[in-house]
């Protein structure tokens, strides 16, 4: 490969601390009352943390407020509205909050409960997140280099340079597909990593997808 | 002695890696966690395995133990009792020898850590130097807080909002504080006699001793023999089952002996199980882990019918053994099973024998929670999660209020 950056890509890490805020919701009007006063860090681990906690199983359930709107409120129509909301299409928290209240409003008025309440020991408890980001050992300088170490970091890695960066630069690229095509210059390999969607696949099946992407673009230019 | 990277082929180099990186930034700073006793019990059986670990980190973590006569640890076990929700009345000099005992061990406990990580309700009154001295205080909450008694919650609030940050095991646990409240849950420890891997010969030889036929479906239940646990339910739920399937019943617990309660409960399933042949009551001594282990290995469906529960491990240990597991949805238990997914969640006997008769006649949905239980647990009830939630929570001391931090 005769690509070789001047800017290597320093692969980074992230572990997340979990928050008890205290607040509890028991219906479907304190859910959207506590969404509402939410800072970002909680409707950050609402939508993002079951990413890693349930992979496995992934793509559902998606977040816990539409898996508690479905299987603890029943409320299967709105649990699935929410669910649905499309994740990658916002790069702001902030949005992404206001978009699930609009959501909730919307069945509200439409005629959903909200003062039904559920039995104690079934709340809603809202948390957040404290994110804590570590350089790790692994720098690429080229393709071959990057394909190697997508191969060896962990998960939470790949979590941290696919999901986090595109919040954290509020862009519609992540890490990965900026790297490719500004310092390599591979733009048609990093339109296609933009184009992989890591809301509906596990984190494993997202490195799988990634390390293909990158060899089949090696092997057109061995 | 078992070293960090014995984990490795469990949860993968990258995860030892990362434990690594992330303990390179705690250099230096030195860990004393505080507790009660040196053995016996949860909290114990954790720091036993911890410590060393994170020394072997090249973290300068230690442990120690505080002092308390007889009767002081008869008013903790009372406070213990309360904030389990029991109506307990306290009396003066109760609450005074409480204060004296803490402010005895305040005075004369070397007290060298840069982070103090004080265990449960007994020292906790050692904030006491926090004045004088400064440093990081970590109050740690391993028992179920969801309904306190009023008088202990308040009593023991006037402590804990003095520390710099609070840990508690579940989310229905967190309560109304002015200090930060971080979730952490506890773990299993895989290469432990209760949950590593046995020769198909050991199980068996269990079986055979205690005359289970290995040829037949079994159910268990591992608990203590505990109102709480529901026993009399799950041998009712078992009867309901039995008239459809041909399937053997094990409940298995220690500890009664000297429980008063326990032994009522003990005399209660007793009853209940009339004599049936296929119902195994087996009271085991307290050094039992690999029966234990066997027990779960050799079994059909485990079940954990709580009716309130702290955590709820026994749930984490089934489930590490890919077994399909119904278990009452309470304390602990929902983080550990998604319902469906990772296992069943029940709330009455008739609908745990229901499930428990789902479970036994199609055995490839059995396997499936099981799997996905057992990847649950992989991914976040062993100890290796449990050390690097321990670390963040000493990084995040130097943080406080920042959502992301880079080091």
């Amino acid at each position: 490969m005769s690509l070789v950056s001047n800017e290597p890509f320093h692969f980074y890490t992230r572990q997340n601390l979990t928050y008890l805020t205290g607040r509890k919701a028991r219906n479907l009007q304190e859910l959207l009352d506590g969404i509402r006063e939410a800072p970002s860090a909680t409707i950050y681990h609402h939508t993002h943390h079951y990413l890693q906690q349930h992979e496995f199983l992934s793509p559902e359930p998606p977040n816990d407020f539409a898996y508690w709107i479905t299987n603890v409120l029943q409320n299967d129509v709105l649990g699935e509205r929410i669910a649905s909301i499309d994740l990658r299409q916002y790069f702001r928290l902030h949005d992404i909050k206001s978009k699930i209240i609009n959501v909730i409003e919307d069945a509200i008025q439409k005629g959903s409960d909200q003062t039904c309440t559920v039995p104690a020991g079934e709340e809603f408890h809202f948390m957040k997140s404290q994110t804590f980001v570590f350089p790790t050992k692994y720098i690429a300088h080229n393709l071959t280099e990057f394909r190697e170490c997508l191969q060896s970091v962990t998960i939470f890695s790949i979590y941290y340079h696919m999901f986090e960066s595109r919040l954290r630069l509020q862009q519609e690229f992540c890490d990965f597909s900026y790297w490719l095509s500004n310092t390599l210059g591979e733009e048609q390999l990093a339109k296609e990593v933009m184009k992989l969607d890591p809301y509906t696949r596990t984190l494993e099946n997202l490195r799988q997808a990634l390390v293909r992407l990158v060899a089949k673009r090696l092997d057109e230019n061995p | 002695m078992t070293m960090l990277r014995d984990y490795e082929p469990i949860v993968g180099s990258d995860i030892i890696d990362e434990l690594e990186l992330i303990a390179s930034k705690l250099t230096g700073i030195v860990i004393q966690n505080i507790n009660s006793t040196a053995v016996g019990g949860g909290v114990a059986e954790i720091l036993i395995r911890m410590v060393p670990l994170l020394q072997e980190l090249g973290i300068n973590a230690s442990w120690d133990v505080i002092k308390g006569g007889e009767k002081f640890f008869e008013v903790t076990k009372k406070i213990h009792n309360a904030l389990h929700g029991q109506i307990v009345h306290f009396t003066q000099d109760e609450m005074d020898l409480f204060i004296e005992t803490n402010e005895m061990n305040a005075e004369n406990m070397e007290l060298r850590g840069d982070i103090l990580f004080i265990h449960d309700p007994q020292p906790i009154g050692l904030i006491k130097r926090k004045n004088g001295l400064g440093r990081k205080w970590i109050w740690r909450c391993h028992i179920d807080f969801s309904c306190p008694d009023p008088f202990i919650w308040n009593f023991l609030k006037d402590y804990i909002e003095q520390y710099d940050v609070s840990v508690f095991s579940a989310p229905s646990f967190a309560r109304d504080l002015t200090i930060p409240q971080v979730l952490i849950s506890p773990s299993i420890d895989p290469l432990s006699d209760k949950n590593r891997e046995l020769p198909q010969e050991v199980i068996d030889q269990v079986l055979e001793r205690f005359n289970i036929d290995k040829n037949r479906l079994v159910v268990t239940q591992i608990s203590r023999f505990d109102y709480f646990k529901d026993p009399v339910g799950v041998v009712k739920a078992f009867r309901q089952v039995k008239k459809y399937i041909d399937c053997q019943l094990v409940l298995a617990g220690g500890g009664a002996s000297d429980d008063p309660e326990g032994t009522k409960v003990l005399a209660e399933v007793r009853e209940e199980v009339n004599n049936d042949p296929d119902i195994f009551l087996l009271l085991l001594p307290p050094a039992s882990d690999i029966e234990i282990n066997a027990l779960q290995r050799a079994s059909t469906v485990i079940l954990q019918k709580s009716l309130h529960e702290g955590f709820g491990l026994t749930v984490a240990e089934a489930l590490w053994k890919a077994k399909p597991v119904i278990a009452g949805a309470v304390g602990g238990i929902p983080l550990q099973i998604a319902h469906k997914y990772s296992g069943l969640l029940t709330y009455t006997i008739e609908g745990t024998a229901f499930a428990l008769r789902q479970l036994l006649q199609n055995p490839n949905y059995a396997k499936k929670l099981g799997e996905n239980g057992q990847e649950r647990v992989k991914k976040n009830f062993l100890i290796t999660r449990h050390l690097r939630d321990y670390m963040l929570l000493f990084l995040s001391l130097n943080h406080k209020g920042e959502d992301i931090v880079y080091l």
